[in-house]
Protein backbone atom coordinates (compact mmCIF):
# COMPACT_ATOMS: atom_id res chain seq x y z
CA UNK A 1 0.00 0.00 0.00
CA UNK A 2 1.77 3.15 -0.96
CA UNK A 3 0.64 6.97 -1.08
CA UNK A 4 -1.85 8.80 0.80
CA UNK A 5 -4.60 7.41 2.82
CA UNK A 6 -7.97 9.34 3.76
CA UNK A 7 -8.00 10.06 7.37
CA UNK A 8 -11.71 10.69 8.53
CA UNK A 9 -11.90 12.95 12.00
CA UNK A 10 -16.16 13.42 12.12
CA UNK A 11 -19.17 13.22 10.33
CA UNK A 12 -20.94 16.66 10.87
CA UNK A 13 -24.14 18.41 9.96
CA UNK A 14 -23.14 20.13 6.80
CA UNK A 15 -24.09 23.32 7.82
CA UNK A 16 -22.68 26.65 5.52
CA UNK A 17 -20.49 27.61 8.37
CA UNK A 18 -18.93 23.68 8.60
CA UNK A 19 -16.39 24.46 5.63
CA UNK A 20 -15.37 27.69 6.76
CA UNK A 21 -14.75 26.16 10.29
CA UNK A 22 -11.91 23.81 9.50
CA UNK A 23 -10.60 25.77 6.25
CA UNK A 24 -7.28 26.91 7.70
CA UNK A 25 -6.52 24.32 10.54
CA UNK A 26 -3.82 21.91 10.14
CA UNK A 27 -4.63 18.17 10.03
CA UNK A 28 -3.23 15.03 11.74
CA UNK A 29 -0.64 15.70 9.39
CA UNK A 30 -0.29 18.94 9.12
CA UNK A 31 -2.27 19.36 5.80
CA UNK A 32 -5.83 20.59 5.14
CA UNK A 33 -8.81 19.27 6.23
CA UNK A 34 -11.39 18.59 3.57
CA UNK A 35 -14.99 17.57 3.60
CA UNK A 36 -16.21 14.87 1.58
CA UNK A 37 -20.12 14.15 0.85
CA UNK A 38 -21.65 10.69 -0.28
CA UNK A 39 -23.34 12.63 -3.42
CA UNK A 40 -22.97 16.67 -3.35
CA UNK A 41 -26.14 18.61 -1.49
CA UNK A 42 -25.72 16.04 0.97
CA UNK A 43 -26.74 17.62 4.89
CA UNK A 44 -23.89 15.21 6.70
CA UNK A 45 -19.80 15.38 5.54
CA UNK A 46 -17.35 13.65 7.07
CA UNK A 47 -13.64 16.13 8.01
CA UNK A 48 -11.00 13.99 6.10
CA UNK A 49 -7.35 14.82 5.56
CA UNK A 50 -5.02 13.26 3.64
CA UNK A 51 -2.35 10.89 5.47
CA UNK A 52 0.33 8.99 4.30
CA UNK A 53 0.31 4.92 3.96
CA UNK A 54 3.75 5.26 5.97
CA UNK A 55 2.51 6.58 9.51
CA UNK A 56 -0.80 5.65 8.99
CA UNK A 57 -1.33 1.92 7.49
CA UNK A 58 -1.85 -0.95 9.63
CA UNK A 59 1.70 -1.46 10.41
CA UNK A 60 3.10 1.70 11.16
CA UNK A 61 -0.14 2.45 13.04
CA UNK A 62 0.21 0.04 15.44
CA UNK A 63 3.59 0.72 16.31
CA UNK A 64 3.15 4.60 16.53
CA UNK A 65 0.24 4.54 18.76
CA UNK A 66 2.38 2.66 21.64
CA UNK A 67 4.76 5.64 21.51
CA UNK A 68 2.95 8.29 23.48
CA UNK A 69 4.29 11.59 22.08
CA UNK A 70 3.44 10.74 18.65
CA UNK A 71 -0.02 9.84 20.17
CA UNK A 72 -0.23 12.90 21.90
CA UNK A 73 0.70 15.00 18.58
CA UNK A 74 -2.21 13.18 16.61
CA UNK A 75 -4.86 12.90 19.84
CA UNK A 76 -4.76 17.03 19.93
CA UNK A 77 -4.60 17.66 16.15
CA UNK A 78 -7.66 15.17 15.65
CA UNK A 79 -9.36 16.96 18.93
CA UNK A 80 -8.55 20.89 17.79
CA UNK A 81 -10.33 19.87 14.03
CA UNK A 82 -13.40 18.13 16.13
CA UNK A 83 -14.11 20.66 18.32
CA UNK A 84 -13.13 23.53 15.85
CA UNK A 85 -15.97 21.83 13.46
CA UNK A 86 -18.28 22.22 16.29
CA UNK A 87 -18.11 25.67 16.45
CA UNK A 88 -20.51 25.69 13.83
CA UNK A 89 -22.50 22.36 13.65
CA UNK A 90 -23.19 19.53 15.33
CA UNK A 91 -20.40 16.84 15.09
CA UNK A 92 -20.37 13.33 15.64
CA UNK A 93 -16.35 12.48 16.03
CA UNK A 94 -14.78 9.23 15.16
CA UNK A 95 -12.61 6.97 16.95
CA UNK A 96 -9.25 8.23 17.32
CA UNK A 97 -7.09 6.76 13.51
CA UNK A 98 -10.37 5.97 11.18
CA UNK A 99 -8.78 5.54 8.20
CA UNK A 100 -9.62 4.64 4.75
CA UNK A 101 -7.97 3.84 1.29
CA UNK A 102 -9.41 6.64 -0.60
CA UNK A 103 -12.57 9.83 -0.32
CA UNK A 104 -14.47 6.86 -2.24
CA UNK A 105 -14.34 4.59 0.59
CA UNK A 106 -15.25 7.41 2.72
CA UNK A 107 -18.08 8.21 0.37
CA UNK A 108 -19.46 4.61 0.82
CA UNK A 109 -19.15 4.71 4.70
CA UNK A 110 -21.30 7.62 4.78
CA UNK A 111 -23.50 6.29 2.48
CA UNK A 112 -23.85 2.78 4.36
CA UNK A 113 -24.33 4.42 7.50
CA UNK A 114 -26.91 7.79 6.52
CA UNK A 115 -29.81 7.15 8.17
CA UNK A 116 -27.52 6.38 11.98
CA UNK A 117 -26.04 9.68 11.37
CA UNK A 118 -28.47 11.74 10.69
CA UNK A 119 -30.26 10.31 13.64
CA UNK A 120 -27.28 10.52 16.37
CA UNK A 121 -26.61 14.05 14.64
CA UNK A 122 -29.77 14.52 15.68
CA UNK A 123 -29.77 13.23 19.02
CA UNK A 124 -26.25 15.37 19.82
CA UNK A 125 -27.86 18.60 18.58
CA UNK A 126 -27.57 21.15 21.61
CA UNK A 127 -26.27 18.73 24.08
CA UNK A 128 -22.42 18.62 25.47
CA UNK A 129 -20.49 16.65 27.19
CA UNK A 130 -19.06 16.85 30.62
CA UNK A 131 -16.72 14.79 32.77
CA UNK A 132 -17.29 14.81 36.02
CA UNK A 133 -14.32 12.71 38.04
CA UNK A 134 -14.03 12.16 41.99
CA UNK A 135 -10.86 11.96 43.77
CA UNK A 136 -10.59 10.94 47.58
CA UNK A 137 -7.88 12.50 49.37
CA UNK A 138 -7.36 9.53 51.82
CA UNK A 139 -4.63 9.73 54.31
CA UNK A 140 -1.46 7.17 52.45
CA UNK A 141 -1.55 3.91 53.78
CA UNK A 142 1.68 4.11 55.19
CA UNK A 143 2.27 7.98 56.38
CA UNK A 144 5.49 8.38 56.41
CA UNK A 145 5.82 8.56 60.46
CA UNK A 146 9.16 9.49 61.45
CA UNK A 147 10.21 5.91 63.78
CA UNK A 148 10.28 7.56 67.32
CA UNK A 149 6.86 9.74 66.66
CA UNK A 150 5.87 5.89 67.01
CA UNK A 151 7.27 5.37 70.10
CA UNK A 152 6.31 2.08 71.93
CA UNK A 153 4.67 -0.71 70.23
CA UNK A 154 1.45 0.46 71.23
CA UNK A 155 1.36 3.83 70.24
CA UNK A 156 2.24 2.39 66.91
CA UNK A 157 -0.49 0.04 66.99
CA UNK A 158 -2.85 2.67 67.95
CA UNK A 159 -1.40 4.99 65.11
CA UNK A 160 -1.80 2.07 62.50
CA UNK A 161 -5.51 1.66 63.81
CA UNK A 162 -6.51 5.42 63.14
CA UNK A 163 -4.78 5.79 59.69
CA UNK A 164 -7.10 2.44 58.05
CA UNK A 165 -9.74 4.09 60.23
CA UNK A 166 -9.30 7.69 58.15
CA UNK A 167 -8.87 5.52 55.23
CA UNK A 168 -12.24 3.70 55.83
CA UNK A 169 -13.66 7.07 56.54
CA UNK A 170 -12.41 8.84 53.42
CA UNK A 171 -13.45 6.11 51.36
CA UNK A 172 -17.00 5.96 52.93
CA UNK A 173 -17.42 9.40 52.71
CA UNK A 174 -16.54 9.34 49.17
CA UNK A 175 -19.17 6.73 48.01
CA UNK A 176 -21.51 9.00 49.53
CA UNK A 177 -20.38 11.88 48.05
CA UNK A 178 -20.53 9.45 44.65
CA UNK A 179 -24.10 8.79 45.20
CA UNK A 180 -24.97 12.30 45.45
CA UNK A 181 -23.19 13.64 42.38
CA UNK A 182 -24.57 10.83 40.13
CA UNK A 183 -28.37 11.52 41.85
CA UNK A 184 -27.76 15.29 41.51
CA UNK A 185 -26.27 15.02 37.44
CA UNK A 186 -29.34 12.71 36.50
CA UNK A 187 -31.45 16.17 37.02
CA UNK A 188 -30.13 17.13 34.32
CA UNK A 189 -28.07 15.05 31.99
CA UNK A 190 -29.97 12.82 29.57
CA UNK A 191 -26.87 10.15 29.66
CA UNK A 192 -23.83 8.59 31.38
CA UNK A 193 -20.94 6.88 30.41
CA UNK A 194 -18.21 5.17 32.52
CA UNK A 195 -14.63 5.73 31.96
CA UNK A 196 -12.44 4.13 33.90
CA UNK A 197 -10.80 5.70 37.02
CA UNK A 198 -7.49 7.04 35.71
CA UNK A 199 -4.32 5.64 36.65
CA UNK A 200 -0.64 6.10 36.15
CA UNK A 201 1.71 8.27 34.73
CA UNK A 202 -0.89 10.50 33.12
CA UNK A 203 -3.10 10.68 35.64
CA UNK A 204 -3.37 14.22 37.47
CA UNK A 205 -3.57 14.43 41.13
CA UNK A 206 -4.18 15.23 43.85
CA UNK A 207 -5.96 12.32 45.55
CA UNK A 208 -7.07 9.06 44.11
CA UNK A 209 -9.58 9.26 41.43
CA UNK A 210 -12.54 6.80 41.91
CA UNK A 211 -14.94 8.16 39.80
CA UNK A 212 -14.53 9.12 36.10
CA UNK A 213 -17.65 9.96 34.51
CA UNK A 214 -19.24 11.72 31.47
CA UNK A 215 -22.44 13.03 31.09
CA UNK A 216 -24.28 13.98 28.27
CA UNK A 217 -25.89 17.65 28.80
CA UNK A 218 -28.52 20.14 27.15
CA UNK A 219 -26.74 23.28 26.24
CA UNK A 220 -29.34 24.94 28.21
CA UNK A 221 -28.96 22.65 31.34
CA UNK A 222 -24.94 23.60 31.68
CA UNK A 223 -24.84 26.13 34.29
CA UNK A 224 -27.05 24.28 36.17
CA UNK A 225 -25.56 20.89 35.57
CA UNK A 226 -21.74 22.30 37.39
CA UNK A 227 -23.61 23.86 40.05
CA UNK A 228 -25.78 20.94 41.16
CA UNK A 229 -23.02 18.42 40.73
CA UNK A 230 -20.46 20.86 42.48
CA UNK A 231 -22.46 21.44 45.02
CA UNK A 232 -23.50 17.82 45.45
CA UNK A 233 -19.61 17.01 46.62
CA UNK A 234 -19.77 18.10 49.91
CA UNK A 235 -17.79 15.76 52.22
CA UNK A 236 -14.44 16.19 53.73
CA UNK A 237 -11.26 14.57 51.66
CA UNK A 238 -13.42 14.22 48.05
CA UNK A 239 -12.79 15.91 45.13
CA UNK A 240 -14.98 17.01 42.22
CA UNK A 241 -12.77 17.94 39.19
CA UNK A 242 -15.38 18.87 36.31
CA UNK A 243 -13.82 18.92 32.54
CA UNK A 244 -15.51 20.20 29.64
CA UNK A 245 -17.85 21.04 27.34
CA UNK A 246 -16.57 18.51 25.32
CA UNK A 247 -17.93 17.41 21.94
CA UNK A 248 -20.04 14.98 22.95
CA UNK A 249 -17.05 11.92 22.21
CA UNK A 250 -17.96 9.59 24.82
CA UNK A 251 -21.69 9.89 23.22
CA UNK A 252 -21.02 8.81 19.89
CA UNK A 253 -22.52 5.49 20.02
CA UNK A 254 -21.40 3.01 16.82
CA UNK A 255 -24.04 3.53 14.34
CA UNK A 256 -24.74 0.22 13.18
CA UNK A 257 -24.41 -1.30 16.71
CA UNK A 258 -27.39 -0.26 19.87
CA UNK A 259 -27.12 -2.23 22.70
CA UNK A 260 -25.32 0.13 24.63
CA UNK A 261 -28.72 1.75 24.91
CA UNK A 262 -30.59 1.98 28.57
CA UNK A 263 -33.79 0.69 28.47
CA UNK A 264 -35.11 3.27 30.92
CA UNK A 265 -36.00 6.22 28.73
CA UNK A 266 -33.23 8.21 30.29
CA UNK A 267 -31.73 8.21 26.88
CA UNK A 268 -33.62 10.24 25.01
CA UNK A 269 -36.46 13.15 24.69
CA UNK B 1 -17.55 24.55 21.81
CA UNK B 2 -20.24 27.12 21.27
CA UNK B 3 -18.40 29.97 22.63
CA UNK B 4 -15.52 30.03 23.97
CA UNK B 5 -16.11 30.77 27.47
CA UNK B 6 -12.90 31.92 29.16
CA UNK B 7 -10.97 29.94 31.88
CA UNK B 8 -11.95 26.87 31.13
CA UNK B 9 -15.11 25.70 33.48
CA UNK B 10 -13.28 22.96 35.32
CA UNK B 11 -11.52 25.60 37.39
CA UNK B 12 -14.76 26.75 38.80
CA UNK B 13 -15.32 24.94 42.25
CA UNK B 14 -11.61 23.54 42.02
CA UNK B 15 -9.39 23.81 44.72
CA UNK B 16 -6.65 23.78 42.02
CA UNK B 17 -6.97 27.20 40.61
CA UNK B 18 -4.06 26.86 37.32
CA UNK B 19 -5.97 28.10 34.50
CA UNK B 20 -5.99 25.36 31.77
CA UNK B 21 -6.56 25.90 28.56
CA UNK B 22 -5.58 22.75 27.17
CA UNK B 23 -7.21 19.53 27.90
CA UNK B 24 -5.16 17.51 29.99
CA UNK B 25 -4.12 14.26 27.85
CA UNK B 26 -5.55 11.65 29.69
CA UNK B 27 -8.71 13.26 29.63
CA UNK B 28 -8.46 13.15 25.81
CA UNK B 29 -7.46 9.59 25.31
CA UNK B 30 -10.06 8.52 27.76
CA UNK B 31 -12.23 10.19 24.58
CA UNK B 32 -10.52 9.33 21.33
CA UNK B 33 -9.68 6.02 22.66
CA UNK B 34 -12.62 4.77 24.78
CA UNK B 35 -15.05 7.13 23.04
CA UNK B 36 -15.82 8.17 19.40
CA UNK B 37 -17.79 6.12 16.64
CA UNK B 38 -16.12 3.35 15.73
CA UNK B 39 -17.31 2.76 11.96
CA UNK B 40 -17.59 -0.75 10.70
CA UNK B 41 -15.90 -1.35 7.41
CA UNK B 42 -13.22 0.40 8.22
CA UNK B 43 -10.77 -1.12 5.20
CA UNK B 44 -7.37 -0.22 7.00
CA UNK B 45 -7.19 -1.50 10.75
CA UNK B 46 -10.34 -4.18 11.68
CA UNK B 47 -12.04 -2.75 14.54
CA UNK B 48 -10.32 -5.95 16.32
CA UNK B 49 -7.18 -4.19 15.56
CA UNK B 50 -8.06 -0.79 16.95
CA UNK B 51 -8.95 -2.48 20.06
CA UNK B 52 -5.95 -4.49 20.72
CA UNK B 53 -3.84 -1.35 19.60
CA UNK B 54 -5.80 0.29 22.72
CA UNK B 55 -5.70 -2.34 24.61
CA UNK B 56 -1.37 -2.43 24.74
CA UNK B 57 -1.30 1.33 25.06
CA UNK B 58 -3.55 1.13 27.90
CA UNK B 59 -0.89 -1.25 29.62
CA UNK B 60 1.66 1.36 28.45
CA UNK B 61 -0.16 4.20 30.16
CA UNK B 62 -2.34 3.23 32.78
CA UNK B 63 -0.41 -0.12 34.48
CA UNK B 64 -3.80 -1.61 35.63
CA UNK B 65 -2.85 -3.40 37.97
CA UNK B 66 -4.67 -6.41 40.27
CA UNK B 67 -2.46 -4.72 43.45
CA UNK B 68 -3.87 -1.51 43.03
CA UNK B 69 -8.13 -2.27 42.36
CA UNK B 70 -10.48 0.51 42.27
CA UNK B 71 -11.73 1.33 46.27
CA UNK B 72 -15.33 0.26 44.72
CA UNK B 73 -14.29 -3.31 43.97
CA UNK B 74 -15.09 -4.02 40.45
CA UNK B 75 -13.61 -1.35 38.54
CA UNK B 76 -16.41 0.32 36.07
CA UNK B 77 -15.52 -0.53 32.93
CA UNK B 78 -14.28 1.24 30.35
CA UNK B 79 -16.86 0.66 27.85
CA UNK B 80 -19.78 2.96 28.11
CA UNK B 81 -22.45 1.40 30.51
CA UNK B 82 -25.33 4.25 29.87
CA UNK B 83 -27.88 5.03 33.25
CA UNK B 84 -29.08 1.83 33.67
CA UNK B 85 -29.88 2.02 37.42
Amino acid sequence: MNGTLAYVYAVARDLPALAASVADLPGVSGGPVRLVRAEPGDDVAALVSDVTAADFAEEPLKRHMEDLDWLETVARAHHGVVEAAAQGTTVLPLRLATVYLDDDRVRAMLAAHRRAFADRLDRLARHTEWGVKLYVEAPAREEQQPAAAAGTGRDYLRMRRAQRGSREDAYRAAQGAAARVEEAARGHAVDRVRHRPQQGTLARGPGENIVNDAYLVPQREAEAFREDVTRAVAAQGVRVEITGPWVPYSFAAPPSEEPRQAPDGTTGP
Amino acid sequence: MSAPNGPLPADRGDRDPLPQRQAALIDLLDRLLGGGAVITGDVVLSIADIDLVRVSLRALIIAISEQNPSPWGAAPAARGDRHDG
